[in-house]
């Protein structure tokens, strides 16, 4: 049985707002049980509309959402097994933390004994123990992110939504709440459906990530996928840096072309299914799977050296084309310097076959 | 050595001289409304009362404060509780406890309404809770009474429905002083119960229904702790002027149903007992902050969050 395995069904659901604003266009998704799966997008692309939309605090104007294969789509909110972690949070400011944490079971009609102790397991399990008995008012922040974790965990429910939880902290707390999300996750076994709309969040936390744009959804696939294939330019441009350089298909077999560029050097160029196989299209290579070099062999791109940016663990190499465009070489910095890249310096990019990739259009 | 602690002292006792000159004019209206008039009732109500009103000034007299409680009769001199004030203040507590329970139950669903629909319809809303202030209170209450009489609107309407066989007699009864009342100070309930209604974040009753709450469990379990003070405000705003209440009572309730604002004004004019009227009168000011006391240390404790 199919629906056996994927917690969430999403089918071309689309909401309406108004009478003609589409927050999401036709969005068909299936997540996983025991999944973390993250919704990545820029801001305004209905991230937020999607998950009111599985919690049901908003129905959709077409479409069906099906849990665990029965479909939910009508149901109010306090009838579905699915807790949400609130962007703000939303403690109950007029309780203290343990019962901000066991409110969910006390609405659930369970006996005492039995939600004093999930409560426990729930305190120990965010390592806020010694807590409890604190308004949720005061709280730090990273304390009141541990307490909406608690509280929405507590009542075990079949899916747990996150609208960016990590947002409002620091970026060392959100480091190590990172760690923290997905130990819970994989302890407690519970699906995961998590909003961000940092990209470098997205890639270490998620086993999927689905990005979304303008209300659509246009890439599912694991971080890996997301990031070395991804669909479009879109996608590229959103998640990680990128370089990209236009050209015409010359030669295309089963997955690869070789595409003339603007330059009029020829390179050799991955060439998904989706991609067009034929006529102009655009190419991506990512900073890291680049290097310049100053020795004058021939290389397919070539330009000056325009500046040199120090980071830390590595440098960025601004190149600025024979015919115009910029590029973007990372380089990793180790104790060896190349003496003869400097600023002004004539040089030349090369990359293998595997790190060009044509896009979708 | 003119040291700094020096300086900084006389810095602040120059701080504190000049904030005690820009708090005058606001002290000294608030010693000659508030405490002023009070201090004077409060003298009064130690004095002899003189034959045509007024007092005898300067000669002390506790009849005032007796007679509250007390009367003589006037055949054989003996002392009996004063019924009659009895029944007048026990009326006038109970309906005023009514009347906030009323407008309570009234007001709440209406400042609901009028926090949570759209943000352009708000202000008209508002506007038409407020409109009844724009008319003078007798009018507005001679008006209930064309509705509330026998031959009223109301009656007349029920009669030709066939509701009822007979008019209902609500003009000059409690029941008539209570639906005066409720209407009159209801606007007092829903301003604001909506003032915090409307700052009210409703992400808290998402987070409750998410969290298996139903809606009634939503309102009793979060909006309404989250909104208590609006609740107190509005049940202070009522319950005071109910419980003096004046106008009302006099030409809802006639001559039969009195309440203390009433009494009061009946010694000052027909009664000629003044020291009698200002002994009520601080008695009714005692009672509301003594009311006052209790029910704001019991809402507010019950609200601290100690439940189940
Ligand atoms: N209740 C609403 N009425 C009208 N428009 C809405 C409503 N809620 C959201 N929108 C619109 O729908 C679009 C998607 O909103 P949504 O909150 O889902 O974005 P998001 O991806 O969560 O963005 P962010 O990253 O900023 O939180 C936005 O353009 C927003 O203005
Ligand atoms: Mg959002």
């Amino acid at each position: 049985m199919p629906e056996e395995k994927s917690a969430i069904e999403i089918c071309d659901v689309t909401k309406l707002f108004g009478d003609a604003f589409k927050a999401l266009d036709g969005v068909s998704l299936s997540i996983r049980k025991n999944e973390f799966f993250t919704l990545l997008g820029p801001s305004g692309c209905g991230k937020t509309t999607l998950l009111r939309l599985i919690a049901g605090f908003e129905y959709p104007t077409a479409g069906t959402i099906q849990l665990h294969g029965k479909d939910i789509a009508t149901l109010p909110p306090y009838q579905r097994p699915i807790n949400t972690v609130f962007q703000n949070y939303a403690l109950f400011p007029h309780m203290t933390a343990s019962q901000n944490i066991g409110f969910g079971l006390e609405m659930l009609g369970r006996p005492k004994a039995e939600i004093a102790a999930r409560v426990d397991e729930m305190l120990r399990l965010v390592r806020m123990e010694g807590l409890r008995h604190r308004r949720t008012t005061e709280l730090s922040g990273g304390q009141q992110q541990r307490v909406a974790l608690a509280r929405a965990l507590a009542p075990t429910p079949k899916v747990l939504l996150l609208d960016e939880p990590l947002s409002a902290l620091d970026y060392k707390l959100r480091k190590e709440m990172q760690i923290e999300l997905k130990r819970l996750q994989l302890e407690t076994g519970i699906t995961f459906i998590f909003v961000t709309h940092d990209q470098e969040e997205a890639l270490t936390m998620s086993d999927r990530i689905a990005v979304l744009s303008g209300g659509r959804v246009l890439q599912v696939g694991n971080p890996r996928e997301i990031y070395d294939c991804p669909g479009d330019r879109f996608v590229a441009d959103f998640i990680g840096e990128a370089n990209f350089l236009s050209g015409e298909i010359i030669v295309a077999t089963k997955d690869r072309a070789q595409v003339r560029l603007a330059s009029g050097a020829d390179i050799l160029a991955r060439l998904p299914d989706t991609a067009p196989q034929q006529g102009k299209v655009t190419i991506i290579v990512r900073p890291e799977h680049a290097e310049v070099h100053a020795d004058g062999r021939p290389s397919p791109l070539s330009g000056t050296l325009e500046s040199i940016v120090y980071f830390g663990t590595d440098t960025h190499l601004h190149v600025r084309l024979a015919h115009g465009d910029r590029f973007v070489v990372r380089r990793q910095n180790s104790p060896l310097q190349d003496a003869a890249l400097v600023a002004g310096a004539t040089v030349g990019v090369a990359f293998d076959l595997a790190a060009a990739q044509i896009l979708r259009n | 050595m003119a040291n700094a602690a020096e300086i900084a002292t006389a810095a602040a006792r120059a701080d504190v001289r000049n904030r005690w000159w820009l708090a005058a004019p606001a002290l000294a209206i608030v010693l000659l409304a508030a405490i002023g008039p009070l201090v004077v009732v409060v003298l009064y109500s130690f004095m002899v009362k003189g034959d045509y009103g007024d007092v005898k000034y300067w000669q002390f007299s506790l009849d005032g404060w007796f007679s509250v409680i007390f009367e003589r009769d006037v055949f054989d001199d003996t002392l009996k509780l004063a019924d009659a004030h009895l029944t007048i203040l026990w009326r006038s507590v109970k309906l005023s406890v009514i009347t906030t329970l009323v407008t309570l139950l009234l007001g709440f669903p209406v400042a609901y309404f009028i926090a949570t629909c759209d943000r352009r319809w708000r202000d008209f809303w508002l506007f038409m809770i407020t409109l009844p202030f724009w008319t003078n209170l007798l009018i507005r209450t001679f008006a209930i009474q064309e509705v509330f009489r026998n031959e009223g609107v109301l009656n007349s309407a029920l009669l030709w429905l066939g509701a009822i066989k007979r008019p209902l007699q609500i003009m000059f009864t409690d029941l008539g002083i209570l639906l005066g009342m409720a209407y009159v100070y209801l606007p007092l309930m829903v301003l604001p119960l909506y003032a915090s209604l409307e700052r009210f974040d409703f992400r808290f009753a998402e987070a409750a229904a998410d969290l298996y709450a139903s809606n009634f469990k939503v309102l009793r379990r979060i909006i309404i702790p989250m909104v208590r003070p609006g609740i107190i405000a509005g049940s202070i705003l009522v319950f005071i002027p109910s419980l003096g209440a004046y106008v009302t009572p006099r030409l809802l309730g006639g001559g039969r149903s009195l309440m203390l604002g009433n009494l009061i004004e009946l010694q000052f004019g027909q009664g000629r007992n003044w020291p009698l009227g200002s002994a009520l009168s601080i008695t009714l000011t005692g009672g509301v902050m003594l009311a006052l006391l209790v029910y704001v240390r019991a809402a507010s404790k019950s609200g601290s969050g100690h439940h189940g």
